[in-house]
């Protein structure tokens, strides 16, 4: 075991400095062989990732010397493969030119970050306490941002504003308590942080805060506790990222289903602080219908429930207080989840329709129906062409023989045309003859929209494009390209006219704000309910010409949610508020519904010790 | 939101070309039968009228009010539902191009014999084509005569433009034939008092967001509700304009674009009809035997019409900080929108504005402005006076921003020669043509000719009466205010008298004001010194020209006044209303008390009652 943590502090290509006080009780725990040593050797996620942009440093997009396009790394069905098409596609788009490149500052000039403000005596306890920390630049740093286009885009031009002052990590319920009551007695403010996948500012610190800020990480608290085969249910620490529970349980047959975009970097303490939902959520539910139970530590103690009944009647639910609270009143330490069994059976499909409008109509009939696969999403026609624009180097002949043949169907048999067709990709899942008989459920009611079934292939890259999207956002901004997505939840009769606004509000407000090429200004409507729709927004544009590209992205943006609520769509549907969305809260929930949010944090946390100010 | 209006009212100079030039010189009938191609909005094919009235019939909203009205007045849903289509195929139109060809070809024969030439602004075209293909568009003519949506769409059709859908009133449905013409030329029919009828009011208002939602053909409406009388712009009437404006509340469409669109004649068809209306003699109904008797109308000279399209005006431009259209969010989209207080003020708002577009835009004649002297000099004027005041009058009128079609020096003795039925020259002098009839007349006859000739003469006053309001109110505040510093309160007081007499942007008195008090220091009549106005001594020719304007205005109003003071008006009905005034005026007429014969228009009369019950003088109870 100790030879192990020598090693690979070793081939570490950072240096792991842990404080002088954390090395000694490495030392000394390691030497006593106890076993939850293994907790204090740190696989540092952040040495796998980019620091200055979306994932796995070894995975992006780059054009190589040929001028093609290709994904670098292994982890994908993608890396290692060249996409001829994409060039021109962003080429065309964007009107970006590859001689005209925005590359980013290589490393974190560390003399820029600020030096840290710490509160020596709560550091001084902390240490005493055994909870392991850090005050290194490149960890401070690394936690203070979420995704948002402006966070990264500062970090690429290595603009570092307020950071956190002291990184902690604790490895288990209890040092949470620990930390937490530390902080109260000392008066530090405290943000928790969990995967660092926000895209609503809200890991920013806040520049009035002049308290000590500390990062708690809870990425070291990720194991599963137990799983109840009896009741299906699994108790699972907060800080666990989603593809290591899902894999973790699939090794036991089991799955929570909970597969919301960013599951390979985002936790579970993290899905239930923002009210998560996954791309399954037709099968397996979002999380607040995934949550069983949820442990929450807070300044004025710890809140749970007494059982694990499956429904009650006790006033209103609790955990609502705490899903969604966006780290401002706790920090949620422990949950117990609904499992299923692996599914059996997986299959892609994909539907063509003439155009949108169609498309929508299919899939508020299949909500009407509730018969939703477990994801059907559409994509508009300049995602579909997006998509297409991804296709890998066909290794055959044959095949793109057989996708020049289906093209030629579709669109010169059955007189789509390729400037308004759109496309449908679903995910199936199940015992096999069940999936097979909903499949075709599914394809009749498509039939009677014009929708035509297009293979199981484009359905499947539909899904792998959401994976990539984000890591495509930085070869943009290699070659001046900004772009964000944002998303919204809508009544079924407003879903069209909302789409269609939008992206319009974005293409006219691009122009006036001086954008010298037509934007990207795309969506795709990817859940069905009930009684309305997710839809979710893509855009980007040339800032080439701009002197504050940033401030008119962001005046864009705005516009584009200002349209979204004047059209009837909530002001997120699981993206969360933050710190960038909060202006709108009180029309969104009312001045009494805010109020009534405001008086629980007033009691919860009276002096703002969980300070990150989102929400409220 | 101010400064994007006060923008927008700014006069443009713009370069005309004449349609029938080309007219004169190649067949009418390649032009009725040439390939037309249309651009629609977002590629927008238009349903068949069949299509189209299903989508109405079946819609969220008409089936919701079929319902209410089913059971509030206990009929069977089927019963009202029965009713509603037969409303609806009364109302619709059924727009075929093959009709506005046949049109576009007689048209182009009926235009060439009445006028010499029809005069467009190209530019206004081109930024109406660009309009048509981004959003809906509302084409929102001022009404001066019957003729005017004919010439519009026979611009449109002229120009390769889609034939706009055009709402119009039922007596002219009612004439045989053409109105059938008329709707397969796109016209729409509406009855003149929908009253609190809701079947009918639920279909109509479908019927026009259907069309401007679908976004096949611009809606065109006279957003003055009815033909001037008096060449006058009237106050807005609201419903259809927020008909047209839902779509866009309720994020149907992007935006509506508003097209204001100023059509000047140099004399106008109806000139003698127009009179005698403002007279109390009932105008005569609308039918094609008619029509065809006014055929005689064919053989006369009516001069240069001057159509100008102006820049379209985006409703979301309008709205933004404005409206709150969120506030529809808790409603289903197909449900009846309740227009709260806000919104119904900026519906208003934008009727009023584009009220005042159509003002600005419009093009005069000099016959217009040679009209003020005429009316100012009751015994008639020396022609060399007439023409140096008209010159004169022509200098002030473009200080205040007015367009004004001037080709040459000849201009003002070809105008009289066109108007010889209103004014003729004799002996160097000009004095109104008063109207021939048989033999020995009575008194209140002869009232009655002279009225008729100088509200003939006052009509065309009238179109260029807006050019000079402003300046002209402020010059009366303060020449009649106590003190120069009271000069703006005097101002909005006469703004609230006159608000039905002339078209002021709610809300916009102290823009007014100002815009008045700029054209009087413009020509030196007015100065500031230490903030406080002051009319000058050098200009008075200038104010005591500007306050005559109002004069008429200002005597109807005491007139009545007067008359209603009498003790047999303690109560009164509206209907005797009129008929007793007239009465009243004639007299004192005859007996020289009263001395402007414009006291006779029935139209000031009325206004002067709405002007009295809106100010809480008069008050209105049901028997």
């Amino acid at each position: 075991m100790f030879l192990k943590i020598i090693h690979a502090c070793k081939t570490s290509k950072r240096k792991v400095q842990l404080s002088f006080c954390c090395m000694r009780s490495i030392l000394s725990l390691s030497l006593s062989l106890s076993l939850s040593l293994s907790y204090f050797f740190f696989p540092f996620r952040h040495d796998i990732m980019k620091w200055n942009g979306w994932g796995y440093s070894d995975s992006r997009f780059l054009f190589n010397k040929k001028g093609q396009a290709e994904f670098t790394g292994k982890r994908y069905r993608l890396s290692g493969l060249i996409l001829p098409s994409l060039k021109d596609w962003f080429e065309g788009t964007f009107g970006a030119n590859l001689q005209h490149k925005s590359p980013a500052t290589p490393a974190l000039n560390v003399s820029a970050v600020p030096p840290p403000n710490l509160n020596e005596s709560f550091v001084e306890e902390l240490k005493a306490a055994g909870v392991a920390l850090s005050q290194e630049p490149e960890d401070r740093v690394f936690r203070s941002h979420g995704h948002c286009l402006h966070e990264i885009f500062a970090l690429r031009e290595g603009r570092i504003s307020r950071v956190p002052d002291l990184v902690v990590w604790p490895s288990c319920h209890n040092d949470v308590v620990k930390i937490v009551e530390l902080a109260c007695k000392h008066n530090v403010c405290l943000i928790p942080y969990g995967g660092g996948t926000s895209v609503s500012s809200a890991l920013e610190c806040p520049p009035e805060e002049t308290r000590s800020i500390v990062s708690l990480d809870t990425s070291q608290m990720n194991r599963i506790l137990w799983i109840d085969e009896k009741n299906l249910t699994a108790h699972v620490e907060a800080g666990i990222i989603g593809q290591d529970l899902e894999r973790q349980l699939n090794e036991s047959g089991y799955c929570t289903g909970h597969e919301p975009d960013s599951m390979e970097f985002s936790s579970l303490g993290g899905w239930v602080a923002t009210r998560a939902s996954g791309m399954k959520k037709n099968i397996y539910g979002n999380i607040e219908d995934l949550v069983v139970h949820i442990k929450m530590v807070t300044p004025r103690g710890v809140i749970e429930k007494s059982c694990q009944g499956p429904r009650m009647s006790t006033g209103p639910d609790i955990h609502h207080f705490i899903m969604g609270s966006e780290g401002t009143l706790g920090v949620v330490t422990e949950v117990t989840m609904k499992i299923r069994p692996v599914p059996e059976y997986q299959k892609y499909g994909s539907i063509v329709f003439p155009n949108f409008q169609q498309g929508v109509a299919c899939l508020r009939e299949v909500a009407k129906q509730r018969c939703a696969p477990a994801s059907i999403r559409l994509m508009d026609n300049e995602q579909f062409q997006f998509g297409h624009a991804l296709k890998p180097q066909v290794s055959s002949i044959f095949t793109s023989f057989l996708d020049g043949l289906k093209k030629f169907y579709i669109t010169k048999f059955k007189g789509f045309d390729p400037h308004h067709l759109c496309v449908a990709t679903l995910l199936f899942e199940g015992d096999r003859e069940k999936v097979l008989q909903h499949e075709k459920q599914v394809y009749d009611i498509a039939a009677k929209f014009g929708g035509l079934a297009a293979g199981e292939d484009n359905g499947q890259r539909g899904y792998m494009l959401t994976f990539v999207i984000a890591y495509l956002r930085d070869l943009g901004m290699d070659y001046y390209v900004i772009g964000e997505s944002f998303e919204t939840s809508v009544p079924w009769d407003r879903v069209l006219d909302l789409c269609r606004n939008v992206k319009e509000r974005i293409v006219r407000e691009c122009k006036e704000r001086g954008v010298q090429f037509p934007p990207l200004s795309t969506c795709r409507v990817t859940q069905t309910y009930d009684a309305g729709a997710c839809v979710y927004f893509y855009f980007a544009f040339n800032y080439r010409g701009l002197s504050d590209p940033i401030h008119v992205y962001e005046n864009v943006e705005h516009a584009a949610r200002e349209e979204i609520l004047a059209n009837g769509g909530s002001l997120s549907h699981h993206h969360g508020v933050g710190k960038l969305r909060k202006e709108w809260m009180k029309e969104a929930v009312s001045t009494v519904g805010l109020g009534m949010l405001k008086s629980v944090k007033e009691y919860v946390d009276p002096s703002n010790i969980f300070g990150n100010r989102n929400l409220l | 939101g101010q400064t994007r209006v006060l923008h927008m009212l700014r006069a443009e100079l713009e370069s005309f070309f004449d349609i029938l030039e080309e007219r004169r010189q190649s067949s009418d009938i390649s032009h009725a039968l040439r390939t037309f191609s249309a651009q629609p909005y977002h590629e927008a094919t238009p349903p068949s009228v069949k299509a189209l009235n299903r989508m109405v019939l079946e819609s969220q909203f008409l089936r919701y009010v079929i319902a209410e009205v089913a059971a509030e007045s206990g009929e069977p849903p089927e019963c009202v539902k029965e009713e509603a289509a037969g409303i609806l195929d009364k109302m619709a139109q059924n727009l075929q191009l093959s009709f506005i060809r046949l049109l576009g070809f007689s048209l182009s024969k009926i235009f060439k014999r009445l006028f010499r030439s029809i005069w467009v602004n190209e530019d206004g075209l081109a930024r109406l084509q660009q309009a048509i293909q981004e959003h809906p568009v509302i084409l929102m003519p001022n009404h001066r005569s019957y003729i005017d949506f004919l010439v519009l769409s026979y611009i449109m059709f002229t120009y390769d433009l889609s034939i706009p859908v055009i709402a119009a009133g039922i007596p002219l449905m009612g004439m045989s034939l053409i109105g059938e013409i008329f709707r397969r030329s796109g016209a729409f029919f509406i009855r003149r008092s929908i009253g609190s009828d809701k079947l009918y009011w639920a279909v109509l208002s479908e019927y026009v967001r259907t069309i401007v939602r679908t976004g096949f053909a611009p809606v065109e409406f006279y957003v003055e509700g009815l033909r001037s009388r008096t060449l006058k712009s009237l106050t807005p009437k609201l419903g259809l304009m927020q008909m047209v404006l839902e779509p866009f509340f309720k994020g149907e469409v992007y935006d509506v674009l508003l097209v204001p669109v100023s059509i000047s004649y140099d004399r106008v068809l109806e000139e003698t009809l127009l009179a005698h209306e403002l007279l109390g003699v009932p105008k005569p109904k609308e039918t094609t035997t008619g029509l065809l008797k006014a055929r005689k109308v064919l053989e006369d000279d009516y001069g240069c019409m001057h159509v100008c399209f102006g820049k379209p005006v985006s409703a979301r431009a309008l709205a933004q900080g404005r409206v709150n259209r969120g506030q529809f969010n808790l409603v289903p989209r197909g449900l009846p929108l309740n227009a709260s207080a806000e919104l119904q003020e900026f519906v208003n708002g934008v009727a009023h504005l584009l009220v005042r577009l159509q003002e600005k835009n419009m093009v005069l004649s000099p016959w217009s402005l040679m009209t003020f002297t005429l009316l100012q000099s009751p015994q008639g004027v020396d022609w060399d006076q007439l023409t140096h005041k008209t010159l004169w009058l022509r200098t002030l009128a473009l200080r205040f921003g007015a367009h004004l079609n001037w080709p040459d020096s000849e201009v003002m003795s070809d105008s009289l020669a066109l108007h010889h039925s209103i004014a003729c020259r004799e002996k160097g002098r000009v004095q109104l043509v008063e109207e021939v009839g048989p033999g020995p007349v009575t008194q209140e006859e002869a009232v009655f000719r002279k009225a008729s000739a100088v509200l003939m003469c006052a009509s065309y006053r009238n179109q260029a009466l807006h050019v000079f309001t402003r300046p002209a109110l402020v010059a009366l505040a303060m020449t009649t205010a106590a003190s120069p510093r009271k000069g703006e309160q005097r101002f909005c007081f006469l703004q609230e008298l006159f608000a039905n007499e002339l078209i002021f942007i709610p809300g916009h008195a102290v823009q007014d004001f100002e815009e008045g008090c700029d054209g009087l220091q413009q020509c030196g009549a007015l100065t500031i010194t230490d903030q406080t106005l002051r009319v000058t001594e050098e200009e008075q020719d200038a104010i005591i020209f500007l306050t005559a304007i109002l004069q008429p205005f200002i005597e109807t109003y005491e007139v009545v006044c007067r008359i209603l003071c009498e003790e047999r008006f303690q109560t009164f009905s509206e209907k005797s209303f009129l008929s007793s005034v007239r009465d009243a005026v004639i007299k004192l007429l005859i007996s020289g008390e009263v001395r402007s014969y414009e006291c006779l228009s029935s139209n000031t009369q009325k206004n002067v009652l709405w002007a009295l019950l809106r100010m809480g003088a008069v008050s209105k109870s049901r028997v």
